[in-house]
């Protein structure tokens, strides 16, 4: 088998392709969860107040976090290009609404936060929030066709048959709710560094819902991919099996938390719980990138690209990482705002500056 | 040939998305320079004018970089989506300037992030430096996306075996022949267009009456941006287009209107090509040859010499828009020399209305003359998608669809086009009317009022 995992450079590759989707997943899919609270938060003060929370936490980090997306395409096309242009081809459909949706959504939230008028508002915050539900949905059944071997090495002309199937519907279920979750629980975080009690209580419900949809959807995509593909199936039950109960025992640990009121070490759980998942989900894959099309040694770059290719992310490794953990650390100190700068605009129509600033000057704001 | 009916609708899908994005990029190159330097000036020189305007400038930042980044994003998709027999066959060579490009576009996120909305808890001098990464990580990602469109037009640094690449160099992949060429004109373009955009906008602002030293600041500052860079285009420009007929001699002659191999060629200002014929344009004998090679005597290749399926389509397109960058480019010129005329000899800047009528439009001259530029390369590189390697028909997907993927681009990128120009239009009026020093709240979105019912 390990014959068709290709050369060592090769395996790395793939690491670092799994590596780059879990951190798409828990710093963008938390993103994508936040604009899925956002629609959901309802009309009137109650809603306004959860979307500023919402819009504090990933305003000045979204942009950053949205470039593991770009990393992913591009490490995908340099080191594993028959594979890109085969899942580009069959998949034109799936992709190019998760393309659209990126771009609704990050203009949706750009331009919301600089229209006055309720109007325009409302509307580019619908914008946002119904891109934020649609994209990773989208994304999903992309996986979900690569999952059950219906992406072929040589793409016929067919517009659906790759990714309007159960498994596809599944698994961008799955995603949705992934990023709801994620999100969820990181919010709670967020609200309780700020002394929001009315916030946190909220976001709790929210976690505690998603956890257990999430984790209830992830078993029945697990049980419907024993029928649409019975050999990732057989080794997610089989070799990956440590990772699916890491994922399992992680998911269980953050209701524990939630429920104890303990939010300490409670992002990491709820991210290893996600994670643990991608990296099952390679591990049972291996040696195969799309299964029934190409196994990652067929699919794979010559080595002085891949080795080219490592090496810039040994530079990234050096340089990104760091300043990474300074953009979050400022964030974490509230150092970032995003619009706490709102000396308050008393007589501005449909403005109601000022909280933001109020708020997290005087940390503890009344919950309702 | 097999694909061609999707090359069209594939091309103008990723030339309009390429088109409207490159804009959006300049600014994301060149204004965070412009806007550290009113900063520094504002820090150096305690002036609190200088600090608004980069503090408003880097609002605007905030919403050109949002739509620049899912721009960017959707031409990474495109690359795939419309082109997977480049990618597939290629991918592993265009993919290494493309990952340098992800590193520093990571780079260029994280720091905007921090300087974008660092403004109220860093120090002054600390958000200062936050923005010190932006105008590095920009420039170079700017050399790594333009090493990868290099290699388009000079591949090099791989082999071929069985249709696949067997082996890679990635030094000379990155740096092949055309990138210091491609890249160098980029950043000066980049300058060039933040610079003149921005002084166009204060320069209108000044005609309708708004003298203040905010306008006046916000004027000089980004127009030195764009008269800096003017005259190293001229050069770099003047030397793109000579290296372009050493290496690509069909495209050299679609722009210049060149049939036929052939020494004493006459340059054509202007005109279409009807038939093969030169209509309407203004003739000057022999300075085409001279141009090229300092005498009349100089031998230019004619696009004849390759067969008309090997040759670039629309040559009328390719050599008007080659003609109005250049035109552009000397009226530019014009203008700095203008501004530094009235400078050395009197110590200020020109106050005549025509001067400020002519910055007026010098943002909207440079867009047309960038766009124009990249006709020029990517239409004139025809029909090939990597030059002399692997045709544009061979490249392009074969899932149905692009047709409605490039109705919806053009849709969806008109209505963005006009909310990136209405939005921060919007944002100015308001901080006109607004005291100075606040700058609005902006909770994404609640009740009209809070102490008003909700609908």
């Amino acid at each position: 088998m390990s014959g068709a995992g290709g050369s060592p450079a090769t395996v790395t590759a793939a690491a670092m392709l799994l590596a780059g989707g879990s951190a798409y997943a828990l710093l963008s899919g938390a993103d994508f969860g936040g604009g899925i609270w956002d629609l959901l938060a309802g009309r009137g003060e109650r809603g306004a107040r959860l979307r500023e929370l919402i819009d504090t936490s990933m305003t000045p980090v979204w942009e950053a976090n949205h470039v593991w997306l770009v990393y992913l395409l591009v490490i995908l096309w340099t080191a594993f290009p028959p594979a890109f242009s085969a899942i580009m081809t069959a998949l034109f459909v799936p992709l190019s609404a998760s393309a659209l949706g990126i771009v609704l959504r990050g203009i949706g939230f750009a331009f919301r936060h600089e229209v006055r008028r309720f109007r325009s508002r409302q509307l580019a915050g619908a914008l946002f929030a119904g891109a934020s539900l649609a994209t990773p949905f989208f994304l999903g059944t992309v996986v979900g066709a690569i999952v059950s071997g219906r992406v072929p090495a040589r793409p016929r002309d067919d517009l659906v048959g790759a990714w309007v199937n159960p498994t596809s519907m599944l698994t961008g279920s799955l995603f949705v709710l992934a990023c709801a979750y994620v999100s969820a629980v990181y919010l709670v975080g967020d609200a309780a560094r700020r002394g929001e009690a009315g916030l946190v209580r909220a976001f709790e419900r929210r976690a505690a819902v998603a956890a257990v949809a999430t984790g209830g959807l992830a078993a029945a995509t697990l049980a419907w991919l024993s029928r649409s593909a019975p050999r990732v199936f057989a080794n997610l039950t089989g070799r990956a099996l440590p990772l699916v109960a890491l994922s399992v025992a992680a998911g269980l640990a953050v209701l524990v938390a939630i429920w104890r009121h303990r939010y300490r070490g409670v992002r990491a759980l709820a991210g290893l719980a996600v994670a643990a998942v991608l990296w099952g989900w390679g591990l049972a894959q291996y040696p195969e990138l799309v299964p029934g099309a190409y196994t990652l040694r067929a699919a794979s770059a010559p080595n002085a690209s891949l080795l080219a290719v490592l090496a810039i992310l040994g530079i990234a490794a050096v340089t990104v990482g760091p300043a990474f953990a300074v953009l979050y650390r400022l964030q974490q100190r509230d150092a970032l705002a995003a619009h706490a700068s709102a000396p308050g605009n008393p007589g501005g129509r449909g403005d109601p500056g000022g909280r933001g600033r109020g708020r997290a000057a005087g940390g503890g704001g009344a919950g309702p | 040939m097999i694909f061609a009916a999707a090359v069209v609708p594939a091309r103008a899908q990723m030339g309009s998305s390429l088109g409207f994005h490159i804009i959006l990029a300049c600014f994301g190159v060149a204004f965070p320079a412009i806007a550290l330097s009113a900063e520094w000036i504002g820090v150096r020189r305690g002036d609190p004018v200088a600090l608004l305007l980069a503090r408003r400038w880097s609002k605007v930042m905030a919403v050109l970089f949002a739509v620049g980044a899912v721009s960017g994003t959707v031409l990474s998709y495109e690359m795939g989506l419309l082109w997977p027999g480049l990618m597939g066959r290629f991918g592993e060579a265009l993919g290494i300037p493309f990952t340098m490009e992800a590193v520093f576009f990571f780079l260029e996120a994280i720091f905007t992030g921090i300087y974008l909305y660092g403004w109220d808890r860093l120090s002054p001098r600390a958000h200062l430096w936050s923005g010190i990464p932006l105008p590095i990580t920009g420039a170079l990602g700017l050399f790594s996306v333009l090493a990868a469109n290099s290699w388009m037009n000079s591949p090099a640094g791989y082999t071929m075996r069985h249709g696949r690449i067997a082996s890679i160099d990635p030094w000379a992949v990155f740096f092949n022949a055309s990138t210091p060429y491609e890249s160098a004109h980029m950043l000066l373009a980049a300058y060039m267009v933040t610079g003149f955009t921005i002084a166009g906008i204060y320069a209108t602002g000044m005609l309708r009456g708004r003298r203040d030293h905010y306008h006046r600041l916000g004027l000089r500052v980004s127009f030195l941006a764009g008269a800096t860079a003017t005259p190293l285009q001229a050069i770099v420009g003047d030397s793109v287009a000579r290296f372009v007929e050493h290496t690509q001699p069909v495209k050299f002659a679609a722009m210049e209107y060149v049939p036929n191999t052939a020494r004493d060629v006459p340059e054509y200002l202007g005109g279409v090509l009807v038939n093969g014929k030169v209509d309407l344009a203004l003739n000057v004998p022999g300075l085409d040859s001279i141009l090229v090679g300092w005498t009349p005597s100089t031998k230019v290749i004619g696009y004849r010499s390759v067969p008309p399926d090997r040759r670039p389509p629309l040559m009328s397109l390719i050599h008007l828009s080659f003609d109005l960058m250049v035109v552009i480019a000397f009226a530019l010129l014009a203008l700095v020399c203008w501004a530094g005329w009235v400078w050395w000899y009197e110590r200020r800047w020109p106050k005549s209305n025509w001067f400020l009528v002519c910055v007026a439009l010098s943002g909207v001259a440079s867009i047309a003359a960038m766009e124009s530029g990249w006709i020029v390369t990517e239409v004139g590189r025809q029909p090939w998608v990597v030059y002399g390697v692997e045709l544009t028909s061979a490249a392009v997907t074969r899932a149905r669809g692009v047709g409605v993927t490039l109705g919806v681009i053009l849709a969806v990128y008109l209505v963005i086009t006009v909310c990136s120009i209405a939005v921060p239009m919007m944002m100015s009026r308001r901080w006109r009317n607004e005291p100075p020093g606040d700058e609005g709240a902006s909770v994404p979105y609640g009740p009209p009022d809070r102490q008003a019912a909700p609908r």
